[in-house]
């Protein structure tokens, strides 16, 4: 029972224990066995492929990177051409899955939070259509879902000479959807100007109005302040110099819709498919979130004499991002992951381009799955960084 | 905790040992009894799963003649559907023993792929196939066309190569199989397919107005169309490459699957070698005498195997051209046995 006795017991025990009995010294002896064999066991796989690949005469290493592709791919972010290199068909890819993966993301989240807010209105039509979007399209493969769109949908369009028309300026055909582009004039730079002015101000009031309200508790308007500073200045200055834009209008040439932005049906199909399936999941994730900030904070909020919104924009959602943010961050990943399935039809993302055609075309099938996993590992681990470090800015932060 | 020290082993093992797999393709054949042959995932003539479940098609029986010779028999195949930018990883990773897949002969693919091909099973060229009402005649009118084709072939790299010389324009909608091709084109995603011109044939064959479309005459390319095995197993490269001349020789012998048992008693000592009633030709390719006898008596010779798939009388319905025997001036043309 008494001190002293403890003491003893423990002395005399590690006076007799043997090296090899010390708990520190086992635990030590283990580790290093564990990683010693973890790192000869790959060093075996590797070497063992290597010398594999040398044996049947497959050519190792990076010599290909610098070599000419001599292929085509249907859309680049970057200027290419068959003559470029293997190199490059990497960038084409990677360009294109970042691409996707950005526009899915973005969309995934306003859709999401909608249909998420929307399934914990009171309003019943609302709270049912919401439901069942969600409902279906959770449970519908996502591969399914981009067949779908692709060859149900986008595949029934009419061939470019009778293609969809929104006032002979918006064209949709089985090719994709032709936009017109807007192609600044002279002048022009003074209106952009004014636009990046306007930022500039805006951030300075923002920063005013914040410190003013935590001094004197006085409010500004400061979002609708912002709203018209940014959409106002730029304007008005664009109709002083005279509306210095023309607008680039598509127009049937030959085979194609030539000029104005062409969006292809692939990037099309994909993007849909991939924002309305993840926004299902953020959806939810957003549901959850809500529900789990306690109703007593609503009531505290309406007690302190906040109406509905403000209530629901300083109490309710701030809490309810804590809640939010982890899971949604998964969902990023997902969707970054599932853009992969580009493949199936014919989106020239990374690994459709460099996973497909440049290890085919190459055969150095290790390090061109090497590199892909490397870029998607890098790219998980972006998404994951990005929204810690946005996670510990909406955390409680304690006064 | 035992078990996990057992997998572990297990896995360690398969990972230093793995360095032995690939050496004797023969022996493994022999041992598992079938062979793992690699196909397209459906390329009328070529490769295609009938009504029945059944592989048929030029490069199948290919496979199968090989399975007669190795095993005795034919019907020994398990074959495995490959896309073509799957083919060649499935070969080298030792998944199947050989490719018989329209799979092109070009240096880089015998080189820095490390793969074999063993002779050719078919003289093919890539074509050029339209809708009629495109109105379009010659491939040099395709300035600015979109042009369906699959990912990972040779295909892909000649159009470029054929817009570039002729300083065209092309969008490129590049898919996974030739199903997927002949869809896109079909609905109107693109101008153009392009392939090898026996696969146009092919695909035509399942398009949904067969007649609708027009093959343009330019040929862009040479496609010398054989099967493929992996390098350093000179043994099995032997077997492959004269299970396909001893097909062709027996149609230049006159030799065919209905007339082979005659054939045995023959005369003619250069189709005595080649059924194994003289010489020892099966020995030298480390199988049985019979060999040859079993391909061709199981799978025809090479005009029967022809005309059986491809021929006129077939839907893709594809004359021999330079397939013909070179004795009948075709390009079709194998070693001697002896
Ligand atoms: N001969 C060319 C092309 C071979 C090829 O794959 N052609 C397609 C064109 S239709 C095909 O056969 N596909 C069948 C499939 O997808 O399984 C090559 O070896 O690269």
């Amino acid at each position: 029972m008494s001190q002293t006795d403890h003491t003893d017991q423990a002395q005399s025990a590690s006076a007799k224990t043997v090296i090899w009995n010390d708990p520190t010294f086992r635990s030590i002896v283990s580790q290093v066995l564990a990683a010693g064999v973890l790192v000869w066991f790959f060093y075996t796989i590797f070497s063992n492929t290597l010398s594999n690949m040398e044996r049947q005469g497959i050519t190792t290493g990076f010599a290909f990177w610098n070599s000419t592709a001599g292929y085509g791919i249907l859309m680049s972010l970057i200027d290419y051409d068959s003559t470029d290199t293997y190199g490059r068909t990497f960038f084409v890819g990677l360009l294109n899955t970042v691409l996707i993966s950005v526009l899915g993301i973005f969309f995934a989240t306003i859709i999401g939070f909608i249909v998420g807010v929307a399934r914990l209105s009171k309003n019943w039509p609302i709270a049912k259509i919401a439901t069942v979007y969600v409902e279906t399209l959770r449970n519908i493969p996502l591969l399914l879902q981009i067949l779908f769109w692709y060859n149900a949908v986008l595949r029934t369009l009419p061939h470019p000479r009778d293609s969809l028309t929104l006032g002979e300026s918006i064209f949709l055909n089985s090719r994709g959807l032709y936009l017109p582009s807007p192609v600044p004039g002279l002048g022009f730079g003074f209106v952009s100007s004014a636009f990046y002015l306007a930022v500039v101000v805006v951030f300075i009031m923002v920063r005013w109005a914040n410190k003013r309200q935590e001094e004197t508790g006085q409010q500004f308007p400061s979002f609708w302040a912002s709203v018209g500073l940014l959409i106002a200045f730029p304007g008005v200055v664009f109709l002083i110099m005279g509306a210095p834009m023309t607008l680039d209008y598509p127009a049937l040439k030959g085979f194609n819709f030539q000029g104005g932005i062409g969006i292809i049906p692939e990037l099309l199909a994909l993007l849909w498919a991939l924002t309305f399936y993840t926004a299902t999941f953020i959806a939810e994730i957003v549901r959850a979130g809500i529900l789990g900030v306690s109703h007593g904070q609503t009531e505290a909020a309406h007690a302190l004499g906040l109406r509905n919104g403000p209530t629901l924009r300083l109490v309710v959602i701030p809490q309810a991002m804590r809640i939010i943010i982890p899971p949604l961050t998964s969902q990023y990943l997902n969707l970054a992951k599932n853009s992969s399935l580009a493949t199936a039809i014919g989106y020239p993302d990374l690994v459709a381009v460099f996973m497909g055609t440049t290890l085919n075309q190459t055969g150095q099938a290790v390090e061109i799955v090497g590199i892909t996993m490397a870029v998607y590992l890098v790219m998980s681990l972006a998404i994951s960084g990005l929204m810690n470090w946005f996670n510990k800015r909406m955390a409680l932060s304690e006064r | 905790m035992k078990r996990a020290i057992t997998i572990a082993t297990g896995v360690a093992t398969a990972a230093l040992f793995a360095t032995s797999a690939y050496a004797g393709t023969l022996q493994e054949v022999q041992k598992r009894g079938t062979l793992s042959c690699g196909v397209s995932t459906g390329l009328p003539g070529f490769s295609e799963l009938d009504s029945h479940g059944n592989m048929t098609g030029l490069d199948a029986d290919v496979c199968r003649a090989v399975a007669a010779a190795v095993l005795g028999d034919a019907s020994k195949v398990s074959f495995k559907p490959l896309t073509a930018k799957e083919r060649f990883t499935a070969l080298s990773s030792g998944e199947i023993d050989m490719l018989s897949r329209n799979t092109t002969w070009t240096l880089t693919r015998d080189t820095s792929l490390g793969l074999n091909f063993t002779g050719v099973s078919y003289y093919d060229g890539q074509g050029f196939m339209v809708k009629k009402d495109l109105g379009v005649n010659s491939a040099k009118d395709l300035d600015g066309a979109t042009v369906c084709l699959q990912a990972g072939t040779t295909t892909e790299l000649n159009v470029s190569d054929y817009f570039r010389e002729h300083g065209m324009k092309y969008t490129l909608v590049a898919v996974e199989t030739s199903s997927a091709s002949r869809s896109a084109f079909d609905s109107g995603r693109c101008d153009v397919l392009t392939t090898d011109r026996s696969q146009l044939a092919a695909l035509r064959t399942k398009m949904a107005d067969p007649s609708s479309v027009v093959v343009l005459p330019e040929i862009i390319s040479k496609e010398p169309l054989g099967p493929v095995v992996r390098q350093g197993d000179d043994q099995w490269f032997n077997i492959v490459k004269w299970t396909l001349y001893a097909l062709i020789n027996a149609e230049e012998m006159g030799v065919t699957s209905a007339t082979e048992d005659a054939a045995k008693t023959d005369n003619n000592p250069g189709i005595k070698r080649l059924v194994g009633t003289e010489g020892d030709m099966g020995t030298k390719l480390g199988l049985s005498a019979d060999w040859a006898y079993n391909a061709i008596k199981q799978v025809g010779n090479y005009s029967e195997v022809f005309e059986r798939n491809v021929g006129v009388n077939t839907p893709v319905g594809l004359a021999r051209g330079q397939n013909a025997l070179w004795t009948d001036g075709g390009l079709q043309y194998a070693p001697p046995v002896r």
